[in-house]
């Protein structure tokens, strides 16, 4: 694991040390390409700017407002409803979180493992959970508007079926794993 | 279904905090919110220049090609749609390796790359191609070797074994990803027919 740990450490003072040279190497007039290449950066970051304004406020508000909470007491029966455990409704809000809020989750698993213990099912569960899937809602909000494309599609659908998965898939390996 | 989950949370959230008597909260949050987009928004322009200038480099050096060529065989069976040389390809790979290593801030970058050569190739520009709804299917679905933040609170939290969840979550993930590609083809072919 400590290697692999030591690739992410070194990964991105490789890339820098590694790709201006080679690229001098083979006789690219380095400094003005790099230049030309970040000049997209700014346009880029500024096309996203209104479609995550927009989605950023729909979320906060449907999350600051109770509402959250109130979807994930309203799934509770459901979960009932497949003969799982009482317990597992407590990771609800953390499940309902992740696609919407990076940020929002990371701060609902960090209570829950405060909460129950790191080496808890809860505690292990939220660990699984907060690794395993990205905040899909964030994602599609950055990388269509960064083109500005407006109609997803089945893009949304496939991103929440496969968190859904996700979810799924972390009950069942924690389980099998520690218990 | 964007148009309308974006309206669901919007509306249901203000009609819940009516009832509530939380309606100061709304205000407040919406303004909050809008000022986090923005600085997300900026936030990202020193990275995103940083890593574009990069590539740039990489592409006149040749190397994103070399990359793409190398892994393409395997890349391209998933991008029916694209050219063969499609210069998409290697900003994928670059923006799927940096995710795995868990790079985030020069996978959104590469990532963003990627969907800027994707869609010089879309016939409709306003609409997502099949190949972006796989792209960014990998993407949302995609293995973090070590997931360092979580890893990190559970030190905190004074964990026994904090990295016992990786191998849980690698597991987790897997099943995401396996299922997201399976769907995604099954949905490419039915609506090729």
């Amino acid at each position: 694991m400590s290697f692999i740990g030591e690739i992410s450490r070194w990964a991105i003072p490789f890339l820098l040390f590694f790709i201006p040279l080679m690229a001098f190497i083979r006789k690219v007039p380095v400094y003005e390409s790099f230049v030309t290449g970040a000049e997209e950066g700014f346009r880029t970051a500024i096309k996203i700017l209104p479609f995550l304004v927009g989605m950023l406020v729909s979320i906060r508000i449907f999350v600051d407002s109770g509402a959250l909470e109130l979807l994930a007491r309203l799934l509770q029966p459901l979960f009932a409803l497949f003969g799982l455990d009482s317990e597992l409704t407590a990771v609800i809000p953390l499940a309902v979180m992740r696609p919407l809020s990076g940020s929002g989750a990371l701060g609902v698993a960090t209570q829950l493992i405060n909460q129950y213990g790191p080496d808890s099912f809860i505690g292990r569960l939220a660990s699984t959970l907060q690794g395993s899937t990205d905040t899909t809602f964030f994602v599609l909000t950055v990388y269509f508007g960064a083109v500005g494309i407006k109609k997803y599609r089945y893009a949304l659908k496939l991103g929440l079926m496969a968190d859904l998965i996700g979810l799924i898939a972390s009950i069942w390996i924690v389980h099998k794993m520690f218990y | 279904m964007v148009n309308a989950i974006w309206l669901f949370m919007l509306i249901t959230g203000i009609i819940v905090a009516a009832l509530n008597g939380r309606i100061d909260t709304i205000t407040e949050s919406a303004m909050e919110a809008a000022e986090l987009g923005v600085e997300t928004a900026f936030g990202l322009i020193g990275v995103m220049s940083l890593w574009l200038g990069l590539m740039r480099l990489a592409e006149e050096a040749g190397f994103v090609s070399a990359l793409a060529r190398f892994f393409g065989p395997v890349i391209r069976r998933l991008f029916p749609t694209l050219r063969e040389d499609s210069p998409a390809l290697g900003a994928i790979i670059l923006n799927l390796s940096a995710n795995v290593l868990g790079l985030g801030n020069a996978a959104t970058p590469f990532g963003l790359k990627a969907m800027q050569e994707l869609q010089k190739e879309n016939p409709t520009p306003d609409t997502a191609s099949p190949a972006m709804i796989t792209f960014l299917a990998l993407n949302t679905s995609c293995l973090t070797l070590i997931p360092a933040t979580i890893i990190a609170v559970r030190v905190k939290a004074q964990s026994v074994n904090p990295t016992e969840i990786i191998g849980t979550t690698i597991f987790a993930t897997g099943c995401a990803m396996t299922v997201a590609i399976i769907v995604d083809y099954i949905i490419r072919r039915r609506s090729r027919t």
